[in-house]
């Protein structure tokens, strides 16, 4: 009986000293700053021939696309390389905010999406056009949808993570990636090659850098609290 | 005595055992080691529950030549079958991406799907009929090739899509369902008159890289997915996965798939209802017709 009349009591004890309490501030985030680089000689980026189909032609009739495999800078840089912590990782929060995936004058915008596991987005065609999206996953089940011009937007999301090739059937020469992560410390280096992890925690990561055409690498890094650490990834370009 | 009688026991045993694996006692096969994904699996169609283990002994000697111990499609023979001249390689079924499915796109096909495609082979393939096949061994089958992904235990098999009943296949149809493959872009793979050569068939591939061709219609052939308008409906609703074909599902309304239904038997050389109204309108209205292709570029031609 009396442990039935204290029950109550305790609950409200907890409520109030959970509202009473004042929040403990999340130790000051590290980062971890850096670039995408490469030795040697990588191939070139290749005007891309889109006569057979005369709405992206036209489109791109003043300064035509360029391959977008490697797309290298001024001073051996990468741009388009994921930077994300795979080992070690702490303090993820979940992806909730939905991405945008554009197929625009015929090209994927962005080249390379990230997203996390279980995070939506869209598929959205602003051409005036009919593409079909058929992203090539191995682990997460294979889809191919039609998408014709003026058609709302798809919405999609992987639950699993993977390094999915995406292209179009019917426009052979576009091409992008959907890079689905469990973690929501990533980056993608700019055309400059520069990234930044922002907010992590103390701690020892492993860091990898994923190129489409190079591959992948590795580095650990340890941060202490409020730490800004400076890290490059060097990649090996082997002409072909 | 005793020696002998152990002698004769254990040489029977030793065949009793081959006889039992279900294979023929052939010692290349013996050393065939099939390596499965997974645990026994089951099938279930109409009456019949197919179980992996018989199905074990039947892959071993009707499918594995093609695709291969560990069900990945490159058997002996697949290095033969060459994609550049239209052959399909064997299914990988360690991905278990299907073409046939009455489900949608991304989803697992049902069991009858499977059911089917071994029953029905591939028109355009190296891949037979298996009518002689019993339709328990059949069943069978289709419990063991499940066994090679793991995927038929982590995810769900698709819910079917709805057929709605199919409307009258008149001319009006016929001639929305043109308008379709017009606005839907079918052409640009199976060309303008559907022979499979349109501006962007000579560059498709499947999903792993090989080249593939669209069908064409002029052969008067079975689809690859059976042959009947509700099988039509179905090959464009869910698309066929693992192809350049994509799903249409959420962009064709079911009236408007029905039109194209119409108008894609129209492309066949064959008796069909459809074909005979399309000819008996053609005859008088044949120059009334817009033609199916790119369309003039505002301001000039091409």
């Amino acid at each position: 009986m009396k442990i039935r009349h204290l029950c109550p009591l305790l609950l409200v004890l907890l409520v109030s000293s959970g509202l009473a309490s004042v929040p403990v501030p999340p130790p000051a985030g590290g980062t971890v700053t850096g670039k995408i680089t490469y030795t040697g000689t990588p191939p070139k980026m290749k005007p891309i021939d889109m006569s057979k189909e005369p709405n992206c032609a036209k489109e791109h009739a003043a300064s035509p696309v360029l391959t977008e495999n490697v797309v290298s800078g001024p001073g051996n840089t990468l741009e388009w390389a994921v930077v994300y912590v795979s080992a070690g990782d702490q303090g993820s929060t979940p992806g909730t905010q939905t991405l945008k995936f554009d197929q625009k004058g015929c090209q994927y915008i962005p080249h390379v999406l990230v997203m996390q596991v279980d995070q939506p987005f869209q598929i959205v065609n602003s051409d005036p056009h009919l593409h079909n999206i058929h992203p090539l996953p191995k682990i997460n089940p294979e889809w191919n949808k039609s998408q014709p011009p003026g058609t709302p937007p798809l919405t999609e999301k992987y639950d699993k993570p993977e390094f999915i090739s995406v292209k179009c059937n019917v426009h052979p020469w576009m091409h992008g990636w959907f890079i689905v992560l469990n973690t929501s410390h990533y980056a993608v280096s700019g055309s400059d090659g520069s990234f930044t992890l922002k907010g992590l925690a103390p701690g020892k990561y492993t860091l990898t850098a994923w190129q489409e055409q190079f591959g992948t690498q590795a580095q650990d890094v340890t941060l202490a609290s409020g730490e800004t650490k400076n890290i490059t990834f060097t990649f090996k370009a082997l002409p072909y | 005595m005793r020696p002998r009688l152990a002698v004769l026991a254990l040489l029977l045993g030793a065949a009793g055992l081959l006889l039992s694996a279900g294979a023929p006692p052939c010692f290349a096969q013996i050393d065939i080691n099939i390596q499965t994904a997974t645990g026994p699996m089951e099938s279930h169609i109409g009456n019949f529950t197919g179980h992996s283990e018989p199905g074990k002994a039947y892959y071993r000697r009707y499918c594995i030549g093609c695709h291969g111990p560990i069900g990945d499609g490159n058997g002996e023979n697949a290095q033969w079958f060459d994609p550049n001249f239209g052959f399909a390689k064997p299914r990988d079924f360690t991905l278990a991406t299907y073409k046939c499915r009455s489900t949608p796109t991304g989803t697992l096909p049902t069991d009858e799907d499977l059911y089917d495609a071994i029953t029905r082979g591939f028109v355009t393939t190296n891949m037979p009929q298996w009518r002689p096949l019993t339709e328990q061994q059949r069943a069978d089958l289709v419990a063991f090739i499940k066994t090679f992904s793991v995927k038929w235990t982590s995810q769900k098999v698709g819910t079917p899509i709805n057929v709605p009943p199919e409307p009258a296949a008149n001319i009006e149809s016929i001639l929305r369902g043109r308008e379709m493959f017009q606005k839907m872009q079918c052409w640009k793979c199976h060309g303008p008159e559907g022979h499979g050569d349109g501006p962007s068939a000579p560059t498709l591939t499947d999903s792993k890289d090989n080249p593939i061709r669209p069908y064409n219609f002029a052969v008067g052939s079975r689809f690859k997915c059976g042959e009947t308008n509700q099988d039509l409906y179905r090959i464009f609703m869910t698309g066929l996965d693992g192809t350049p074909m994509p799903s249409f599902a959420d962009v064709i309304q079911p009236g408007d798939a029905w039109d194209l239904v119409h108008f894609l038997r129209t492309l066949q050389p064959l008796e069909t209802p459809e074909a005979k109204a399309w000819k008996e309108w053609i005859v008088t209205h044949g120059k009334e017709l817009k033609p199916i292709g790119a369309e003039e570029a505002p301001g000039g031609g091409k």
